[in-house]
């Protein structure tokens, strides 16, 4: 079993040169764990996320990574600490799939070297295990947008870091890409990496089912299992519109609850 | 190894051309000369002896130096920029050379005071083009901030040029300074590659070992600092090196427009976009390329035409086909 390590936000003021977008954040992740983060539009999600991945620093506390401060970390230490998935990825090159996974392991090689048979190897595993090495030898620019997707992710997990940031993965995807990009970042627990996604879609925390946070504000408003957070009131105060949020229907085994924005008719 | 054959058979093709052009010419060599010079190192006739070694092999190594150099630094800066419209002079190495050269043959400097000045000249521009992105700051996008840095101080030092054209003696300095600006490898000697190739080896070495990091970069600033790439520091590793070469070779050889622009799409095309073969396979074009250039140059009519027109009028239709290929496909 490996050792549980976790990225902790600590009353941390989030934003830029001078204007506090989000105050007094407290915000904790563990390997292992996925964390939904929700909130309305231009709430501060952004910040967060590029606070997190070091590209802008917080106005004050701090955001710490198995104990240490990252500012503290070179950044190549923190890229083997966590791995980012962004809303849209572009390159003015066709590379083919194969090396977009590639480049995930950069930051295990020497300032100078390119990868070798270990890395192509654990590339090749990453390409299976998300079931895209069909797409292997394709030009990443001739993609779907979902298939891109797939092909980031496998690039994060080939990175082998501890934690993964993704900013709305399911964002510009159609219905079916959607669920199964939620399928597989729901396996992708068992990689015993924690991860904080970004999304727009309530039924995506249900569907994953772990934790939730709610931004509102200027803050966190609620954190929970999306059960105890995701309730028709906190959606009605975040989103503000009214929602039904009820169980599945049972069938068996999986319940779950899911939501349905009320409409007039 | 598909990669390493793509590069055997470049060399191949390379030294193939070499072997026609080193017998192109106004004195004219048979294939039994030049065999014979090949395999001794001596010929009979003394002339040719000459015209060989000092003449027409400095021309043929500086011709495959000048189009190995600029379309790799193309290359490099077309993947660093994240834009397959970017030639190496985006910075203004070139408009800088040029000002350079025009003050040194305006002062009647030597050959070697041109060289030298048209160096300064083109690391100056590109130097001056750095500080001032730094000084907009990094709140905008900072390759764009550089595009945009590189494009005034070009314009600038064209309009510097353009004054020192403007003040030149029109019977005996302007031509001097227009032939100069058209490019040419005509008066590449052996001393000169004594300067330009360790200067090119210095600049080519670092750009090879950062070609992995290069991929990653063209994914653009913040995919690339995660993935562990220091962005700033390989700015500065390929801006210092693809200046260096530009302006070394711009120095002896004037401005030899297109070859950084169009060479590496040929060389994409080809190989593909991973740089660690891209940036080898550049040079190899770049270099063939160069050749069968300077080859028109010289034999096309009586008199020797200048070679920046050559690669100009040769780029422009290269460039239109590249780009009606690529409405359809991506780069």
């Amino acid at each position: 079993m490996e050792r549980k390590i976790s990225l902790d936000l600590r009353r941390a003021d989030l934003g830029y040169e001078g204007r506090v977008v989000l105050h007094d954040i407290n915000l904790s992740i563990q390997s292992g764990e996925i964390v939904c983060l929700l909130g309305p539009n231009g709430v501060g999600k952004t910040t967060l996320f590029k606070t997190i991945l070091g590209f802008i620093k917080p106005i004050a506390g701090s955001i710490v990574i198995d104990g240490r401060n990252i500012a503290q970390f070179a950044l190549k230490d923190f890229a083997r600490l966590v791995a980012y998935v962004p809303q849209v990825h572009n390159s003015p090159f066709p590379y083919k799939v194969r090396d977009v996974v590639l480049f995930g392991r950069t930051v295990h090689l020497g300032l100078f070297a390119s990868p070798g048979q270990k890395d192509r190897e654990i590339a090749n595993s990453f390409l299976d295990l998300l079931e895209i090495q069909h797409l292997a030898d394709r030009s990443f620019t001739e993609l779907s947008g979902g298939e891109r997707q797939m092909v980031i992710i496998a690039r994060a997990l080939t990175q082998e870091a501890k934690f993964i940031i993704l900013d709305e993965p399911t964002s510009n995807l159609d219905y079916g890409n959607q669920v199964r990009v939620i399928r597989k970042i729901k396996e992708m627990r068992k990689q015993s990496v924690g991860i904080l996604m970004a999304t727009h879609s309530p039924d995506h925390a249900f569907m994953i089912g772990s934790k939730v946070v709610v931004m509102d504000n200027g803050s966190l408003y609620r954190y929970g299992t999306p059960e105890a957070t995701l309730t028709e009131e906190t959606l009605k105060k975040i989103y503000g519109v009214d929602v039904d949020v009820f169980d599945t229907p049972s069938n068996g085994t999986c319940r779950r609850k899911i939501c349905a924005p009320v409409m007039d008719l | 190894m598909k990669s390493l054959s793509l590069i055997l058979i470049c060399l191949l093709i390379l030294s193939l051309v070499s072997l026609f052009s080193i017998g192109i010419g106004r004195y004219p060599v048979s294939p039994g000369d030049l065999f014979s010079w090949l395999s001794t190192g001596h010929s009979s006739d003394d002339n040719l002896q000459v015209i060989l070694f000092n003449i027409r092999l400095p021309r043929l190594i500086g011709a495959i130096a000048a189009g190995g150099a600029l379309a790799m630094s193309g290359a490099a800066y077309q993947g660093m920029f994240r834009n397959p419209m970017v030639s190496p002079d985006i910075l203004g190495v070139s408009s800088g050379a040029g000002f350079g050269a025009a003050l040194a043959i305006l002062l009647s400097l030597p050959v070697a005071g041109i060289q030298l000045f048209s160096f300064a000249g083109g690391i100056t521009a590109v130097l001056i083009a750095v500080s001032v992105s730094k000084t907009i700051g990094r709140s905008h996008d900072s390759v764009l901030v550089l595009v945009l840095s590189g494009i005034i101080i070009s314009s600038l030092f064209g309009a510097l040029l353009s004054m020192l054209k403007y003040i030149a003696d029109p019977d005996d300095k302007l031509p001097a300074i227009t032939y100069w600006l058209m490019g040419s490898l005509a008066n590449i000697r052996m001393n000169d590659l004594w300067v330009i190739l360790p200067v090119l080896i210095a600049g080519s070495i670092p750009l090879m070992l950062v070609s992995w990091r290069l991929n990653v970069l063209s994914f653009g600033e913040d995919e690339a600092r995660s993935l562990g790439v220091h962005t700033g520091w390989m700015r500065v590793i390929i801006i210092l090196s693809a200046t260096l070469v530009t302006a070394c070779i711009i120095s002896v050889s004037g401005i030899i427009g297109w070859v950084g622009l169009i060479v590496p799409h040929l060389a994409r095309f080809i190989a593909g976009p991973n740089h660690r073969l891209l940036l080898p396979t550049s040079f190899l074009f770049g270099g063939i390329f160069m050749l069968v250039v300077d080859d028109i140059a010289r034999s096309l009519v009586s008199v020797e035409i200048p070679i920046g027109i050559i690669t100009a009028i040769l780029g422009a239709p290269f460039f239109i086909y590249f780009l009606k290929r690529s409405a359809k496909k991506s780069w």
